[in-house]
């Protein structure tokens, strides 16, 4: 009887190492360890030259800037040739003024598209959905966010996190709900009933002992 | 190439990194502050030069070649 094999890909997960890569991009061969020391945010797109990744595209060079003071790049991907890619974001440039600073890997072999799981055959079999993966210095995924290709992303909640990760990695602290820059933060649970204790003498703002918060 | 175009020349980042080269800069994060580059397009470019054999790497720095030199002082 003949022995079927068949190769099974393990979606990456929070905490783990980001798949290593090798693309061709608009800007040249990158390999995932040439961001490292960065943050950097993967973001696939479901196809050049379609409206909602162009207000995407847009969006994203408009926040730009602000992830470049958080040390942040930025990377896109759909399964489009590069030469498409080229032309999309001149395209883009020419009607709106706005020029696309970042890459876009050009994954027609659908190696990155795979090994990250951002196709969702549910939604479309050859095109990868709106997902996201905020990749830290240390090349470990941080958060993964996905999104239906009907919807575009929302760029404040993509700095956001981002603000949030930076500010838990500095401080060793957590963010509430709604949590915004210069918001009180979230002082780690205590593991012991005397933290517990000590905790409430600290000048936390507690709610009990498990939930306090305060200022950086 | 990012930093060689299909012609064999150098394009306009494989020059700004070719020079960081000639002034003697050595790491990545050198040639990426000289050349006003971002470092992940640095470290990939010099990935190229050095395919190219404009540049050889010694451990974690980079030096001209001798075919880097001689194209920087033909220019």
């Amino acid at each position: 009887m003949e022995e079927v094999r068949e190769r099974v890909i393990s979606l990456p997960r929070l905490g783990e190492p980001a798949p290593a890569f090798e693309a061709v991009t608009t800007h040249g061969v990158l390999k995932l360890e040439d961001f490292k020391g960065s943050w950097l945010i993967l973001f696939s797109h479901p196809a050049d030259f379609t409206p909602v990744c162009t207000t995407e595209f847009i969006a994203f060079a408009e926040i730009y800037p602000e992830l470049q003071k958080r040390g942040v790049e930025l990377l896109g991907l759909s399964v489009d040739s590069v030469s498409s890619h080229i032309a999309w974001v001149r395209n883009i440039e020419e009607k709106t003024g706005v020029k696309i600073p970042f890459p876009v890997i050009a994954d027609l072999s659908k190696e990155v598209s795979l090994a990250y799981g951002m196709i969702h055959p549910g939604q479309s079999k050859t095109e990868t959905v709106r997902c996201v993966f905020m990749i830290d210095p240390n090349q470990i995924i941080r958060t993964i966010l996905y999104y239906p290709l009907t919807t575009g992303r929302n760029m404040d909640e993509i700095l956001r996190i981002i603000d949030a990760l930076q500010t838990r990695d500095k401080n060793a602290v957590a963010t509430p709900a709604n949590w915004r820059p210069g918001d009180m933060v979230i002082v780690p649970p205590p593991n012991t009933q005397e933290m517990a204790e000590e905790r409430l003498k600290q000048g936390y703002e507690c709610i009990d002992w498990y939930l306090c918060k305060k200022k950086l | 190439m990012a930093c060689i175009s299909p012609d064999g020349k150098p394009t306009e980042s494989g020059s700004k990194m070719l020079r960081a080269l000639q002034s003697g800069l050595g790491s990545p994060e050198e040639i990426a502050r000289e050349a006003g580059l971002p470092l992940f397009r640095v470290r990939s470019g010099l990935r190229e030069l050095t395919q190219a054999g404009l540049a050889n790497q010694k451990d974690d720095s980079y030096e001209l070649s001798p075919k880097g030199i001689e194209l920087q002082e033909a220019q």
